[in-house]
């Protein structure tokens, strides 16, 4: 697959987009600057942010510490005084100097020549990047694939006005990395590929350029920008999380609970009865739940959600802020979840499968699978109706309400009979499901109230079960397959030819739902708008 | 007891009786090795360790017997837009997998497979629980479905 570039063996390259590949397509110049199909490269302070500082910081902090050692190592002689006229003495300080330079140019061209080799292009059809400078590698990705483009900007390199971009396409680690570019570019760059990916026609999405008004005063514009351009989606996120409702969510956790209550229980009888080592075995889970405390909040603290013509953005982060927009038809399955603190204040929270499952946590820049961390019963049909359009309809949003907040019995749901009792002794009754035109809704919970909602298009198949107990009962479990993520989609037990039905009724609408879906190129001629 | 379920039209493709020698070799072994192990340790006098060892051994003789009636079991159906698949007897399972969600198909031969000509074909789609497995088809026969399965979800790709 890799073809390496006879330019990058080491002959001297042109400058950056003069060198363009002549099998590039040429494309129209409207598009914006990074997605014309040409070869690009990264932010030149790439290599500093990515690592670069603290190799520079461990450096210095070795030269001053053992600044004497180093002289005493390289001559064998030691004495007092300065080093600096002990070497000029015996004519040493200029081949170690010259040495020391040596060592840092070294350093300084490897990471200009990992910088050089570093580069992108993104054209009507892929994403390409390739890096390395002795083992290359060449990545491509399809844009009809993407599942999501995710822009990170971690705390340092925000400082710097540099952010990461980055493609999640289907599969484990899939991830098309690009760090870093430009703050200022990486929104339109976004809107690009998305453009691109939908089977819309290149053209018409002018760059807007920002009016230069000194370094300073741009950086801290960017600093202090909304998480989503205003020019990209309305300004407004359709949800608002208040703080004080943040932090009850949090208290409000079984977690939370149990450890502030051991706390208050045990700090009293361990102060009185002077058992100071019992605190020592607390202090890690303290320690643990605090720092996962603050993360939650800093993490939801600018929190976002907003509807684009590319899909649902949603935002994250205080001081590293991140912000992914998923496409249409890339999310696989939907909880509705409520934990049973949360039901007197009317909570409930929404986390999403999709189709990446990106395993690296550097700065929290895995796709966030919860969209809404924590909202009130209005804001859980506001983010549903961005996900799954079509649940927007009123007749679909009853079935919805019923699916949330129903007791069960006659509802509209075909629910698990009374015999289920001995397999699910409080939720039997909940437990059940129902079919829209184009979803598949699942009910389990009484006391953890959880709606699961399963676009029938991105159904990937669906079992039937069933063991000698549930033969006895008369029930059979269903299982229709997504995606992999934090949503499960089974069903314990509903009655037998319930089931049955079920299970045919899905097959069927997996594949009429999944033949009649166009959005993996969401704005072609005929797609969704 | 209810009746066992029973979908589609009834005729089930069924695996090669061969699969059983396959199976049962496998729990033969095992409760071969379970057993000397369970009267070796119980002559040594270590009681609490040869109780364990014997169950092990009983239940490795009753997943011998039922291998026969589990081999049985496997069956699959060519439907007009999916695969369905159906595993055992007591626990049932049944999968349907529309042909357009195939990603990809693995045959594989295990050792004891190999002797006897039979491959399994494995299907795997986006969904890690889809989970369906053919065993103990003949070589040829395996062959033929997995490029028959391939060509129909090259015809009905969609996408994720």
């Amino acid at each position: 697959m890799s073809t390496p570039e006879p330019s990058a063996a080491g002959a001297p390259e042109p400058r950056i987009a003069e060198a363009a590949e002549p099998a590039t397509p040429a494309a129209p110049a409207a598009v914006g600057r990074l997605a014309d199909g040409e070869w690009h490269r990264l932010h030149p302070a790439t290599p500093l942010l990515r690592g670069g500082i603290a190799f520079v910081a461990i450096l210095g902090v070795l030269v001053t510490n053992f600044r004497d050692r180093l002289v005493e190592l390289a001559v064998g002689i030691e004495e007092e005084g300065d080093p600096f006229d002990f070497l000029l003495e015996r004519g040493l300080l200029l081949p170690l100097l010259g040495g020391a330079i040596l060592i840092i140019g070294i350093g300084i061209l490897g990471f200009w020549l990992s910088w050089r080799f570093n580069r992108f292009r993104i054209t009507d059809e892929v994403v390409d990047v390739r890096s390395g400078i002795l083992f290359r590698t060449q990545r491509q990705a399809r844009l009809d694939r993407i599942q999501g483009v995710n822009i990170t900007r971690p705390l340092i390199p925000r400082l710097f006005g540099a952010a990461r971009l980055e493609i999640s396409v289907a599969g484990q680690d899939a991830n098309v990395r690009l760090s870093y570019l430009r703050s200022d570019q990486v929104d339109g760059l976004r809107r690009d590929v998305l453009t691109l990916a939908s089977g819309a026609k290149r053209g018409g999405t002018d760059e807007v350029d920002r009016v230069r008004s000194g370094l300073v005063q741009q950086r801290v514009d960017e600093f202090l920008a909304p998480e989503l351009d205003p020019t990209e989606a309305e300004p407004d996120s359709i949800v608002r999380i208040p703080p004080g409702r943040l932090i009850g969510s949090i208290v409000l956790n079984e977690g939370t609970l149990v450890l502030i209550l051991a706390l208050a229980i045990g700090l009293p009888w361990a102060l009185s009865n002077g058992a100071w080592y019992a605190l020592i075995g607390a202090f890690p889970a303290v320690l643990g739940m605090a720092s996962y405390v603050v993360n939650r909040f800093t993490r939801s603290l600018r929190y976002s959600i907003a509807g684009t013509p590319n899909g649902v953005r949603v935002g994250y982060g205080l001081l590293t802020t991140s912000n992914q927009t998923l496409p249409p038809g890339r999310i696989h399955a939907v909880a509705v979840r409520q934990p049973l603190l949360w039901r007197p204040a009317g909570w409930w929270t929404i986390t999403i499968n999709i189709a990446n499952s990106s395993s690296s946590s550097n700065g929290g820049a895995n796709p966030a699978t919860t969209v809404l961390p924590v909202g009130t019963r209005d804001d859980v049909f506001r983010v549903l109706g961005l996900l799954l359009p079509e649940l927007s309809a009123p007749e679909a949003a009853g079935v919805v309400a019923t699916g949330l907040e129903g007791k069960g019995g006659d509802d509209g749901f075909v629910n698990a009979p009374a015999r289920a009792v001995w397999l699910l002794p409080f939720s039997w009754r909940r437990t059940g499901f129902t079919l829209t035109r184009s979803t598949v809704l699942l009910r389990t919970g009484r006391i953890w109230r959880s709606l699961v909602i399963v676009p029938q298009a991105r159904l990937q198949s669906v079992s039937l079960s069933q063991g000698p107990i549930r033969r006895a009962l008369g029930v059979a479990g269903v299982h229709p397959h997504t995606v992999t993520g934090p949503v499960g989609t089974r069903l314990t037990a509903v009655g037998t030819a319930q089931a049955v039905e079920f299970f045919e009724d899905v097959a069927a609408a997996a594949v009429t739902s999944g033949e009649a879906d166009t959005t993996h190129r969401w704005r072609a001629a005929g797609g969704v708008a | 007891m209810a009746a066992p379920l029973e979908l589609g039209d009834g005729t089930w493709h069924r695996v090669s009786p061969k699969q059983i020698g396959v199976e049962v070799t496998g729990s033969v072994l095992m409760a071969l090795i379970t057993g000397a192990a369970a009267v070796a340790t119980y002559l040594l006098g270590l009681g609490f360790v040869a109780l364990p060892l014997a169950l092990m051994f009983v239940g490795s003789v009753v997943t011998a017997v039922l291998v026969p009636r589990r081999v049985r079991a496997y069956g699959y159906q060519l439907r007009d837009d999916d695969l369905l698949f159906r595993r055992g007897l007591l626990a049932q399972r049944f999968v349907s997998v529309p042909y357009g969600r195939m990603q990809l198909i693995d045959i594989n031969r295990g050792p004891i497979s190999r002797l006897l000509g039979l491959s399994e074909l494995k299907f795997v789609t986006a969904a890690a629980a889809t989970g369906v497995v053919i065993p103990g088809l003949p070589e040829d026969e395996a062959e033929g479905l997995r490029d028959r399965l391939v060509g129909l979800a090259e015809s009905r790709r969609v996408g994720l």
